[in-house]
């Protein structure tokens, strides 16, 4: 009853403070964000006052199974998250590749510019879909591997919807307008003040569930999600410390300037690709290929040894985005060759990945989600190539503000974010409702081919188009002039802006199917009349094993 | 647990003997290949630590043992690019502008560099091709506000179009007709009538003869008793179908009510003198380039000839 009391309180201050908050506003978007903070604090007080049992409502909604030996309903709830909010990422995606190239589709309206939808397209797929999915495979990971239910079971659902909340606040404050101007950090003060109180919640019941394990030791890829959720805390804090123009207005000032402010900037940037996107994904990885391949780990000091130095380097390599600017030679010189040193690392996770496979190769050709992981992989080890590539200087100064970096980056988000996690949302769905299995595996492959062949055409597309635009910016005629406008190289860059936008299209169709698969699946549909994926079924006997005998 | 080692059937390979959920760790070592690829990379990180900028001290960094700097690179990329021109800007750069054609070999450098400023300085309102757009003249014909051969092009490359604070800049006003009420709204249709009729795109009407004499009174003074226009003044001609801003009926109106002011900056200002010459020199090569007026007259006529 007492906490009953003191929640409805909770909500009841929340709410009256962003009713407040929105009178005084200085301006429309803070009065909006206001809005929607109230309306989910009005939402929390309804809830707690009906003494409501949200996961059963949402249970019955989302036609969930009872919780069993772990706590998996924020996963179940995170899984769908993942999807819808892939399909919101993947679809701004597409429009605004549209837009590039058909520039009449801003439709002069200031809400749907490339500048404004660009940021919805980044953190929608980073943050929103990448998010979830990191937040749901690491509650179902780290119950599993630690044989424990999850810690502060309350406080894990805070997450869940307040990172909800902060998507919600961040998208809408693109749309309005609202920016601090850096990339991938783009939300003003007060959504990153939010987004801390719930990241430090997500630490809490990460490491609480740990500190309960009734295993002796912790599992590889709980280091991974550990050091993801550490990191990421701490480049957050750093970057977006800033000094708000009126506490209740949507302007702040960093608290950085000039080249520091860059440095800072980039040193978040490079690492939220690292930690976030790298890290936080070998996690997924080093728990959901050995499961569904049904093998051990290929190497433990692999692990180990990769594990500590990707750590150790990765921080360092941000200044590789600002070479030949007016950050020091010093610091360009150091972001560089911890940008070479973190190759192998990276390839470490890779090789761990690949070579797990060992004795169950023959699972490409029968395993439609092994043949994600795989390819996943594939693009995670040639991703990780052409970065530290790039970071080499007089790589650089051809391939820097050209469309290369944009293809090396969808080449890891497409590639190997995005299929390491629809293969574990393949693998989730059926086993967090208690289905026999995916109601389709052809659907898988048709996702599986329409994704790869869509990365084919983005990530080549803006090969040629960004060492064709570098090249063009550096020609100079036999006089000594340069040869080329900047207009007449976006001129001929359109191909292949058409081409790239028919990739996204493909891997946006592909999404599409998925979600439909798992739609069907958690509905419980009976499975999909379809000819078996393969007629050559795994058979142990045959397959030929590396021996240590044959080492010897 | 830790007692839990045993040989993977597959692979042959002892487990570390750890377990957790079903999954297990092989003891494979290090690849090594992988092992020593990464001590190459990090002996070349030490390497290129030593040769070139690196390690941070409390005022400055180490300088390597290259001596190279980036601002140093570029200082001698750029000396060097300025060397390779250093001759032939100094023979430009004694050479009037109006004479560069009398040289083919600094006529056509010129034409090169120009073509190169053009792109960087140029080409957002004049577009790529200079082809213009609307309220930006198109410089690839022979209709020109100021004059078109290559001298009058300098000057108005030099000093600019209404260019504040610039004493030489080109300079002119039309009145606002409509706005200033020196014309009513149904004389303003009557004028636009008439200038209509004399570009040939409508015939003559009730409306259009009443604008003709709005027109000698009004508008003749700059743009000529029959449209043609005036250099001196940098007049539009009105009698042909190129227009700076549009010929239709509503654009035309919008620019007797309000009349208009468009403006280029002064490039003498902004860009060193060889490389103002350079764009006047190609400028005048797009097409519309005419010879020099009269007191060069006899002289010129051959070439002059040519050219048209």
């Amino acid at each position: 009853m007492v906490s009953l009391v003191t929640r409805s309180a909770v909500w009841l201050a929340v709410l009256f403070f962003a009713i407040i908050a929105m009178a005084l506003a200085k301006d429309t978007p803070f009065a909006i964000h206001m809005g929607i903070c109230g309306a989910a604090a009005l939402i929390g007080l309804v809830v707690s006052l009906r003494q409501a049992d949200v996961d059963a409502i949402v249970r019955g909604v989302l036609k969930m199974p009872d919780q069993g030996r772990y706590d998996d309903d924020p996963i179940r709830w995170g899984v769908i998250a993942t999807v819808f909010w892939g399909m919101a990422g993947f679809l701004a995606g597409l429009y605004i590749a549209l837009e590039l190239t058909w520039p009449q589709l801003n439709f002069g309206l200031e809400w749907i510019n490339f500048g404004r939808l660009r940021p919805l397209h980044t953190s929608a797929v980073i943050f929103a879909f990448g998010g979830n999915a990191l937040i749901a495979t690491s509650y179902y990971v780290v119950q599993r591997t630690c044989r424990a239910r999850l810690a502060f079971p309350g406080l894990a659902r805070f997450v869940f919807w307040g990172y909800q909340l902060f998507i919600v606040l961040a998208a809408t404050g693109y749309l309005l307008g609202v920016t601090q101007g850096k990339e991938y950090a783009e939300p003003e003060w007060y959504v990153d003040l939010w987004l801390t109180i719930v990241w430090v919640s997500y630490l809490a019941v990460f490491v609480g569930t740990i500190l309960k394990r009734t295993e002796p030791h912790i599992y590889v890829a709980n280091w991974f999600y550990l050091s993801f959720i550490i990191t990421v805390a701490m480049l957050h804090l750093v970057n977006n410390a800033a000094i708000p123009v009126s506490f209740f207005g949507s302007h702040s000032v960093s608290v950085f300037g000039g080249v520091q402010g860059a440095l800072v900037q980039w040193w978040y940037g490079h690492n939220a690709v690292g930690f976030f996107l790298t890290a936080g994904f070998l996690a997924m990885m080093y728990y959901f290929v050995p499961k569904q391949a049904e093998r051990p780990i290929y190497s433990y000091r692999l692990s180990i040894i990769h594990f500590w130095a990707l750590i150790f380097l990765y921080i360092w390599a941000g200044p590789h985005h600002l070479h030949y600017t007016a950050l020091p030679d010093w610091a360009q010189t150091l972001g560089m060759v911890f940008s070479v040193m973190l190759w192998m690392p990276s390839w470490g996770g890779m090789i761990n990945g690949l070579m797990t496979l060992n004795g169950a190769w023959d699972k490409i050709r029968t395993d439609p989600i092994i043949r994600m992981f795989v390819m996943s992989l594939a693009f995670y080890g040639m991703s990780t190539f052409e970065g530290p590539m790039m970071s080499i200087k007089s790589v650089n100064s051809l391939s820097h503000y050209t469309d290369w970096t944009i293809g090396h980056v969808h080449s890891g988000a497409l590639g190997w974010n995005g299929m390491v996690t629809f293969g574990c949302l393949y693998y989730l769905a059926p086993r967090l409702w208690n289905r026999e299995r995916l109601y389709s595996l052809r659907l898988v492959n048709w996702h599986f081919w329409l994704a790869t062949l869509g990365i084919v055409f983005y990530a080549a597309s803006m090969w040629v188009a960004g060492i064709m635009q570098g090249l063009m910016w550096r020609e100079y005629g036999p006089d000594g002039y340069l040869v080329n406008s900047f207009a007449e190289t976006v001129a001929a860059m359109h191909p292949m802006f058409i081409m790239r936008a028919f990739g996204g299209l493909l891997y946006l169709s592909g999404a599409s199917i998925m979600a439909y698969n798992i739609a069907r699946t958690i509905m419980g549909s009976p499975l999909r009349q379809e000819a078996p994926m393969t007629e050559t079924p795994y058979d142990a006997s045959r397959d030929v094993p590396v021996t240590t005998a044959a080492h010897a | 647990m830790a007692n839990d080692k045993r040989i993977d059937e597959a692979t042959g390979v002892e487990t570390v003997g750890h377990e957790w959920d079903g999954i297990e760790e092989l003891n494979n070592p290090l690849p090594r290949w992988w092992l020593w690829t990464f001590y190459a990379c990090i002996a070349f990180a030490i390497g290129y630590c030593v040769v070139y900028p690196a390690i941070p001290g409390l005022h400055s960094a180490t300088a390597g043992t290259f001596g190279w700097s980036s601002r140093g690179a570029l200082a001698s990329e750029m000396k060097a690019a300025d060397d390779s021109h250093a001759a032939i800007r100094a023979e430009i750069a004694a050479t009037p502008v109006e004479q560069l054609a009398g040289n083919e070999k600094l006529l056509r450098a010129s034409i090169e560099g120009g073509r190169a400023a053009f792109k960087v300085n140029c080409v957002q309102c004049h577009g790529a091709g200079a082809a213009g757009a609307k309220g930006y003249p198109n410089l690839n014909d022979d209709d020109w506000l100021w004059g078109g051969d290559v001298a009058t092009i300098h000057q108005t490359l030099l000093h600019g179009v209404r260019q504040p604070g610039d004493d030489a800049t080109r300079m002119s006003q039309m009145p606002a007709f409509g706005r200033d009420g020196i014309l009513t709204a149904a004389q303003i249709q009557d004028v636009v009538s008439h200038v209509r009729v004399i570009s040939g795109q409508e015939k003559a009407s009730g409306s259009s003869q009443r604008g003709a004499a709005i027109f000698a009174q009004n508008c003749a003074v700059c743009h000529g008793a029959n449209g043609e226009g005036s250099r001196a003044v940098g007049a539009p001609k009105l009698n042909d179908a190129i227009w700076l801003y549009g010929g239709d009926r509503a654009t035309i109106t919008e620019t007797v009510t309000n009349a208009r002011y468009g403006v280029m900056p002064a490039w003498g200002s902004r860009l060193d003198p060889v490389t103002v010459k350079m764009l006047a020199a190609y400028v005048h090569s797009l097409g519309g380039g005419e010879a020099a007026p009269a007191p060069a007259a006899a002289a010129a006529a051959a070439p002059a000839a040519t050219a048209k």
